[in-house]
């Protein structure tokens, strides 16, 4: 086979996604491609997104069809140099097999866990291995499903380790005084009770903010700092989107709520509002919320500004913030390095995955 | 923590939770427990079909109570209860036996709120198992929850799985309200991602099941999967169906079902229980009055026929809705032409 | 058990209230402005008040659609019931119930009924509740002789004796269910016969004597209290009126219902016993029975000049939140 033929395959979002439906070509074949560019737009039930090229080359075929479903892993595209034979193309594409990808609940896939952390149970999931570890810590209301498009991505050279904050998705409910302090002292211990040492620390709006805590709280436990779309770089932030966002007990409430954060309000599913649901719906999570929307946010303002600690910081920090963020101003990455990312809202991470997971991985 | 659970243990989950939570919380049935006045086992069953089994072990002769085979008795009594301080949650074996205790139902605990002046509170829960394919035949296979669902003041669950059905009953144990949960047997041994956890499922919002454009299909309990399959089927045709599961009759999430239908002009309906007043008509009557400008198909409904249920497996599998037929209905409802 | 003087008063206050309460509806339903349709309690009073006195507001009672006395008895607002008589929108239950579903819970009477042999599984679990919550509070259910007849009040008898529910079978036997007579249809004759069929005790008094329903009921109460079970108490009693307001009442005998105001009647009985034994003055009897008169004056006239429910109140109290 030859080797510099590469096929571009269905990517696996997330632990649930089984199949792939290809909703536009956004390249023609024959155009050259690689890195940073979008060449096929996917959904799943969970998210639509576009995928770029992976490696630099010529868009030789584009194999499957607009509208067709395929399963994770299935063959989208190939790409290859423009001196490759039409008929290696056809022989590797007439030869190509879907590799048996695990489902949810299958064996290889790698499954949440949960570790005792000061009387409470946080859940995690950990992929990946060696190079500086990345913890990615999710924002109000979110979970470690957030980083659906990221996880695997930086999974790939280093372990990357995502978990849920106290009161939120599988973590215990209790949260003490809501305020970023007790969230930051929640992720250091599971740091330390899971031997990561100094890693890369990526949070996202209040999860930034945790980040920033445990990485002046903890020297010893911060290798670096990506801050998206982070609260604690000012005081401003959306209130009545966390109102709405925690009194959202029904579908259609809270898919409205959900449109805010993306630039695309399109892209927020029934998979993804009933997955948030699900965790809404625990007992204990609405109160939870609430306790961390007062501790963390009273009055609709955000009570943690750290620009100045962070200037002590002698790690490489970063911010990165979707240029159409309506929950926090994206003012607010004003006097650090930052990246504003065109097209994209507050999920910035979701909306534009690849991008910023290069950055993410471009840091340390 | 989720983790597969049956539908059975998955509503023995919800009591022994709730229990553990409220201590007002109380079980009445028949057999619930198993052996009471027998000289053998205590908790010899747990139920007809297993599903209380455990909690008398856990809760005690005080909290889970095997009753005389008097349905008008401890049906009424866990009415009774409900307005004294308890939250009982009474089992009747098949929704069949309804006809030895209806009154104490709808007579009695659907009306007192109303007819007391909004000054009565009826938290009782009143679990019950229902639909054919057991080969059980007429008396013990029927889905009666449109009779149940006809009589304002009481609230009907239908759950299609194991998720919904621990959420459900959670809630349905918290309301303040007589609630009907509904349990297919032929669901009980189907597993699901259940959490850990104890969480509520509001009543009157419909599951969106699967998404799509072209035909909506309204499905209930045992019938959502079959729609699914359908619906899988379908798309291998190029029929992009939606399948909405209301998951309660009363409350019904009307709205969900006539947003989705003015989204794809056509409305298929499938409902186990027997055609006439049925949920299949009941659901296709209101989105013609509501959305009758967006239907560019008549409304199709596949229920069960206007015959009691039959016993024979040729028969009954006859009797039942298929994925094939609702299939079939899909077609029709997308290939007509005014 | 030892009544005392403010126990009397109250027993003779309720009573007569009960009387002229029933006298009036009588007279009121003839005028043909109250809507639907009544079953008069009067001639039973002492059944009700000697069962009720022995209770608290957390006791509960269940009744049956000839449910006024009981709900007086057990403390309902006279008022109020007149009210709802009238379906005004101040009644008792909003004006949503009417005669025969009038309930308060606050005073632990659980409702009149209109299901006949409704009441006694509903009673069976209020006992359920107070046994589980051990609350030492017993129920009562009131039923008829046509009441008796249901398979629901035999299938309760059974299963508070099998549970050894706090509960009292009270039977107010007055000799006919609608029009058909409780001598042919009552199999065993009387039904405190059927007592020893669920293993309970029963016991038979005159319903007419308030002090011998009175005894009847504080021994059953007490074995419920103390966790004995249930009791069967046939209180024989006569109805003054028809089985509800209109009824032509061809299948009583000549004469019958004179026959028993002028000789079968608790008031007089309770009054000349009391005043007999020194217990209480006439006179503090005849100014109960101007209070009375007076409060049931005020509530009829009330209830005419009282709005209806509207539009607004149709949809309310079906469900608490839905």
């Amino acid at each position: 086979m030859n080797p510099s033929i590469r096929a571009v395959t269905v990517p696996k979002w997330g632990m649930a996604m089984s199949e792939g439906k290809v909703t536009r070509w956004l390249v023609a074949e024959g155009a050259a491609v690689g890195p940073g560019v979008e060449i096929v737009d996917v959904e799943s039930t969970k998210i639509a997104s576009a995928i770029e090229a992976p490696v630099v080359g010529v868009l030789r075929r584009r194999v499957a069809t607009e509208g067709a479903t395929l399963p994770v892993g299935g063959l989208l595209g190939v790409i290859a140099d423009a001196s490759v034979a039409d008929a290696d193309l056809d022989a590797f594409v007439a030869g190509f097999k879907v590799e048996a990808v695990a489902a949810d609940d299958g064996a290889g896939a790698p499954a949440p866990t949960y570790v005792e952390v000061g009387g409470n149970r946080l859940r995690y999931l950990a992929m990946g291995d060696g190079g500086i570890p990345v913890v990615l810590i999710h924002g109000f209301g979110g979970d470690l499903e957030n980083w659906l498009f990221n996880q695997p991505a930086l999974a790939a050279s280093r372990r990357a380790i995502a978990l849920d904050l106290p009161g939120h998705g599988g973590s215990s409910k209790a949260v003490g005084a809501g305020d970023v302090a007790t969230l930051a002292a929640a992720v250091a211990g599971l740091l330390v009770a899971l031997d990561v040492g100094k890693a890369h620390l990526v949070g996202h709006s209040l999860g930034g903010a945790v980040a920033a805590r445990v990485a002046i709280d903890h020297p010893e436990a911060a290798a670096a700092l990506s801050l998206i779309a982070s609260a604690g770089l000012g005081p401003e932030i959306d209130g009545a989107y966390l109102q709405e966002f925690i009194a959202a007990g029904r579908r259609r409430e809270l898919g409205a709520a959900l449109g805010k954060l993306f630039a695309d309000p399109a892209l927020v599913t029934g998979d993804m509002i009933n997955n948030v649901l699900k965790s809404k719906r625990l007992d204990g999570a609405t109160e939870a919320l609430t306790a961390i929307a007062v501790g963390s946010f009273p009055g609709g303002r955000q009570a943690w500004v750290m620009r100045d600690r962070l200037a002590g910081l002698t790690i490489p920090v970063q911010a990165i913030f979707g240029a159409e963020d309506r929950i926090i101003p994206t003012a607010h990455a004003a006097g650090l390095p930052s990246h504003i990312i065109a097209g994209a809202g507050h999920m910035v991470h979701m909306e534009k995955a690849a991008e910023v997971n290069r950055l993410i991985g471009g840091l340390v | 923590m989720a983790r597969k659970l049956t539908f059975r243990q998955a509503v023995n989950e919800a009591l022994r939770q709730e229990m553990r939570r409220d201590p007002t919380v109380i079980l009445l049935g028949e057999d619930i427990a198993g052996g009471k006045g027998s000289p053998g086992e205590q908790d010899a069953w747990g139920g007809d079909m297993g599903i209380t089994k455990g909690l008398i072990g856990e809760f005690g002769e005080r909290r889970v109570i095997d009753t005389p085979i008097s349905e008008s008795a401890f049906i009424g009594a866990a009415v009774g209860a409900a307005t004294s301080g308890l939250r009982p949650v009474a089992e009747l074996m098949f929704v069949d036996f309804m006809g030895v205790c209806f009154d104490q139902i709808f007579n009695q605990a659907a009306k007192f709120r109303y007819m007391f002046g909004g000054k009565a509170k009826t938290p009782v829960v009143i679990r019950t198992q229902m639909g054919a394919g057991y080969r059980a035949a007429a008396q013990h296979s029927q889905c009666l929850y449109p009779l149940f669902t006809h009589i304002p003041g009481l609230k009907c669950v239908v759950p299609s799985g194991a998720y919904d059905c621990k959420g459900l009953l959670t809630q349905a144990i918290r309301d303040d309200d007589p609630v009907i949960f509904f349990e297919h047997k032929l669901l009980y041994d189907v597993a699901e991602d259940v959490p850990e956890e104890q969480y509520t499922i509001p009543f009157g919002e419909a599951n969106v099941v699967r998404e799509g454009n072209d035909v909506t299909i309204v499905a209930l309990a045992r019938m959502v999967s079959f729609a699914k399959t359908a619906a899988e089927t379908l798309a291998k045709e190029g029929i992009d169906c939606e399948v909405i599961d209301p998951r309660t009759t009363s409350p019904l999430d009307l709205d969900t079902i006539l947003e989705s239908v003015r989204r794809t002009g056509r409305l298929v309906v499938v409902d186990e229980a027997h055609p006439r007043c049925n949920m299949a008509a009941d659901i296709a009557a209101q989105v013609a009055e509501q959305a009758f400008g967006a239907l560019r198909a008549p409304p199709r409904m596949v229920t069960a026929p206007h015959t009691p249920v039959p016993f024979s497996p040729s028969l009954e599998d006859l009797f039942v809705p298929s994925p094939e037929k609702i299939a079939t209905a899909v077609r029709e409802a997308r290939a007509y032409k005014a | 058990m030892q009544i005392n003087r403010t126990e009397l008063l109250e027993a003779y206050r309720k009573m007569r209230t009960i009387r002229v309460f029933e006298e009036r509806v009588h007279e009121e339903f003839a005028t043909g402005q109250m809507p639907g349709f009544v079953h008069l309690y009067a001639g039973e009073e002492a059944s009700a008040v000697g069962v009720c006195l022995n209770l608290s507001d957390d006791d509960k009672i269940c009744s049956t659609h000839r449910g006024h006395g009981h709900c007086i008895a057990k403390g309902c607002d006279v008022p109020g019931m007149m009210l709802e008589l009238y379906g005004r929108r101040d009644g008792l239950c909003g004006g949503k119930g009417g005669s025969m579903h009038i309930a308060d819970l606050s005073k632990g009477m659980m409702g009149a009924n209109a299901i006949v042999g409704g009441g006694p599984p509903l009673a069976c679990g209020a006992a359920l509740a107070a046994k589980t919550l051990g609350t030492g509070k017993v129920a009562v259910t009131f039923t008829g002789d046509g009441g008796s007849n249901q398979g629901t009040t035999f299938e309760s008898m059974n299963f508070a004796s099998v549970l050894k529910l706090p509960v009292v079978f009270v039977f107010e036997n007055n000799g006919y269910a609608e029009t058909t007579g409780s001598s042919w249809s009552v199999a065993c004759g009387d039904i405190v016969n059927r007592a020893p069929a669920f293993a309970m005790p029963g016991v038979m008094v005159d319903g007419h004597d308030f002090f011998a329903v009175h005894e009847a009921a504080s021994e059953a109460i007490a074995r419920a209290r103390a966790g004995e079970g249930p009791t069967l108490i046939e209180v024989k009693v006569d109805r003054y009126f028809g089985h509800h307001e209109g009824d032509s009442e061809k299948y009583r005998a000549p004469g019958e219902v004179a026959k028993l105001r002028a000789e079968k009647d608790c008031l007089k009985r309770f009054r000349k016993r009391v005043t007999e034994a020194g217990l209480l003055q006439a006179g503090e009897l005849d100014a109960i029975d101007r209070d009375v008169g007076a409060l049931i004056d005020r509530s009829v006239k009330a209830a005419l000049a009282a709005p209806m429910p509207t539009a607004a109140d149709l949809m309310t109290d079906v469900y608490i939140s839905y």
